[in-house]
């Protein structure tokens, strides 16, 4: 069927623009694949970026450990699916060989563990370019990110001292070491990616989903209970119809009371919504500078 | 949904932050955790107001001293439209991000505090705005509240601004006046009846009646190949299509092309996107393309209408914004990208500094710093295939790439 004209979707085309700037740039890129929504967008943009050719990159999922488990099983049926090439690094490694310490005491999370096993992973397969799906609404730091962010060879972001980016010039340039953060869905919000979901029709983990899970309250918000929380005697597990809105791991997101179950249900409610995406995130709560700090680390 | 694309500029306390801040407050944009969080540090430094620059000023080092230093992005929507707004420095030191910032964008919001008038950077600002053709611009008075919402104070400063329009050499640029006080919230978001005699259209009516996208009838098709697609699996074994964004004016299947270097002709025989077949293709779309023969062709090439060739030189002038502290020297060397096409450039000639307060321009001058935008004739390795900046200003701009330290120090507009 050969009659339409394409028009462009503006954030769809300045995606695809920038993973094929990536492939062409780059010698070994890597697609930062956490099994959440934003990696699961990014990976449809790929598909779409090279089709009829196959993603050109593998996929990277640095395990926490600390899965949800409906992630994990969702990740490995699309890569399945789509077959792509997928890496898996355990945070577990670097704690037993004492490379980092595990946190103590009931906040304790492997979120900002990842960033080590993650510079691990790039110094292992010497990766240039490493993509991910943070998006410049997210979190006030996410919102000075370039597009193309160069790390030095220590993994750190220089958040003072960016490369200008202009009109749609992406400059990859660096030295050997060197790599650059690459994210090309900066200028989507939280509803576009729904949006995208819903008109490409994306298979997305149930968990986010209105669903009944045990759960438990801390700090006003409903945390899932797992295996892998201490909890105090105080806190009680009750069984609740949630969702999650953002899934990190199991340690550092909270869950939301809803009974969406549909991706329309969904648009909705965060149209409604008073609270931010981030505002679920246990590991932004733990400073004003939380985000910046990890980014200056080497986390993406 | 459509995206409106708005860069803000203005000096330090101007009140730049502080009318995002109203924008998003007024749009409801902000959300509970947010606005606590503006709350929250307002209260720990001592404000009995909500500091909003709280809101976009995201690094550490800007909220201890208290300024803008880089651009940080910040996304509200309406009913009929999405928009990225691109709040920059006001700082001179960091003009160059105010480049960044403004470079994509259709808008320009500019602001003067009403009680100083036009200043050196109001000047600066506007030409940046005017070098870069930005369509759009909103000159929004604020603080009107101090100067008692005065009609006569607007009329002075309009005035004032209305002499540096007449001396701008982008005559399409559509200027617009606004009396505002971010503070208070008038004529942001509905109109002010503190300002009666105000009969324009507030800033965020203004904003949603700016087209999104506005191409020139002028400009032409042009096509910069990022990489050829060769699958090379069973199902697909001969294909091969060409990857890459379309500036300018749309492509159709069937339209006769050339190919830049090689000026090899051929002819379009399939526009294709994740397996559709497209007749047409609009401008600013990533696709891809099928020639109807085998050619040769890699990235940096480029696919343009026969009828309509580009400029095709070894030889470029550019108006240049430098944004490195190296400064610019004639003899230097640099990568020139332009688009997704890298070749050499040498630094023939400094021919002006041009200065930014529309005073005139510096001649002799023998190198170009920091901030400074100058006239500079080059020599390239290889020819590139470009369009002036003023007909096409994808295919009319580039950046110049430091060889030792890799940094993007300088964006020109090519002549």
């Amino acid at each position: 069927m050969q009659n339409k004209v394409f028009k462009a979707n503006q954030l769809e085309s300045e995606s695809v623009h920038i993973f094929r700037e990536v492939v062409a740039q780059f010698e070994r890129p890597v697609l930062l694949f956490s099994g959440g929504k934003d990696s699961i967008t990014l990976v449809r943009l790929a598909q779409k970026a090279f089709f009829p050719a196959k993603i050109p990159f593998p996929l990277l999922h640095v395990d926490t450990g600390h899965n949800f488990p409906e992630t994990i099983a969702f990740r490995d049926k699309l890569v399945e699916e789509l077959g792509l090439e997928l890496i898996v690094r355990n945070v577990q490694v670097a704690i037993d060989s004492g490379k980092v310490r595990e946190e103590k005491g009931k906040y304790a999370s492997r979120n900002s563990l990842q960033t080590v096993t993650l510079l691990d992973a790039i110094e292992e397969f010497k990766f240039d370019a490493c993509i991910g799906g943070a998006r410049r609404d997210e979190e006030k730091s996410r919102a000075k990110e370039r597009i193309f962010s160069v790390r030095d060879d220590f993994g750190q972001w220089d958040e003072k001292n960016q490369r200008p980016e202009l009109f749609d010039m992406l400059n990859g340039t660096i030295e050997l070491g060197q790599n650059v953060r690459v994210f090309p869905i900066s200028n989507w919000t939280e509803l576009d990616v729904w949006h995208y979901i819903k008109q490409e029709e994306l298979e997305i983990p149930s968990i986010y989903y209105s669903h009944r899970r045990n759960t438990f309250l801390r700090d006003g918000m409903i945390w899932p209970d797992s295996d892998f929380i201490v909890k105090d005697e105080i806190e009680s597990v009750e069984s609740r119809q949630v969702r999650f809105r953002t899934v990190g791991d199991m340690t550092c997101t909270a869950a939301v009371g809803s009974a969406a179950d549909s991706i329309d249900e969904i648009i909705a409610e965060i149209k409604l919504s008073t609270i931010s995406e981030r505002g679920a995130r246990i590991d932004d709560q733990r400073s004003e500078a939380a985000m910046e700090q990890r980014k200056q680390q080497g986390y993406f | 949904m459509e995206v409106l694309k708005i860069a803000t500029a203005g000096s330090v306390d101007d009140g730049k932050s502080t009318l995002i801040g109203r924008l998003l407050y007024d749009t409801k944009s902000l959300t509970d955790d947010k606005l606590q969080e503006i709350e929250r540090s307002s209260k720990s430094k001592g404000f009995d107001y909500l500091d909003f620059s709280l809101a976009t000023d995201g690094l550490v080092a800007e909220r201890e001293q208290g300024i803008t230093i880089d651009v940080a992005h910040i996304y509200f929507s309406t009913n009929t439209r999405s928009y990225i707004i691109a709040d920059t420095p006001g700082h001179i030191e960091y003009t160059r991000n105010m480049v960044t910032g403004a470079s994509t964008s259709t808008v320009s919001i500019i602001l003067i505090d009403a009680r100083k008038g036009v200043i050196e950077q109001t000047y600066r600002h506007f030409f940046i705005n005017q070098l870069l053709q930005v369509k759009h611009v909103i000159v929004a008075i604020n603080k009107m509240d101090l100067v008692d919402y005065s009609e006569e104070v607007f009329k002075e400063i309009k005035a004032d601004f209305d002499a540096l329009i007449a001396r701008s050499t982008f005559g399409k640029q559509q200027i617009h006046f606004v009396p505002i006080s971010a503070l208070q919230g008038d004529n942001i978001v509905s109109s002010s009846s503190n300002t009666n005699w105000y009969e324009g259209a507030n800033v965020l009516s203004l904003l949603e009646s700016i087209p999104t996208k506005e191409v020139s009838k002028k400009s032409r098709a042009r096509f910069p190949v990022q990489q050829v697609i060769r699958p090379k699996t069973s199902a697909f074994h001969d294909y091969r299509a060409y990857a890459g964004k379309l500036y300018g004016s749309s492509l159709k299947v069937g339209d006769a092309i050339t190919v830049l270097p090689s000026k090899t002709q051929s002819t379009i025989k399939g526009i294709s996107f994740f397996g559709d077949h497209y007749e047409e293709v609009e401008e600013g779309a990533s696709i891809s393309l099928q020639l109807e023969h085998d050619i040769n062709i890699s990235r940096g090439d480029m696919i343009v209408k026969s009828d309509e060739l580009p400029g095709i030189d070894k030889q470029l002038r550019a108006y240049v914004a430098w944004l490195d502290v190296k400064s610019l020297k004639p003899g230097a060397k640099f990568i020139l990208q332009h688009g997704v096409h890298r070749v050499l450039a040498r630094v023939e000639k400094i021919e002006k500094v041009v200065s930014t307060d529309f005073s005139g321009s510096l001649f002799g001058q023998k190198q170009v710093d920091l901030n400074e935008i100058a006239s500079v004739s080059f020599k390239l390795n290889k020819a590139i295939y470009y369009d002036a900046y003023n007909e096409n200003p994808g295919n009319g701009s580039f950046i110049l790439i430091d060889e030792l330290s890799n940094h993007t120090s300088g964006v020109g507009f090519i002549r």
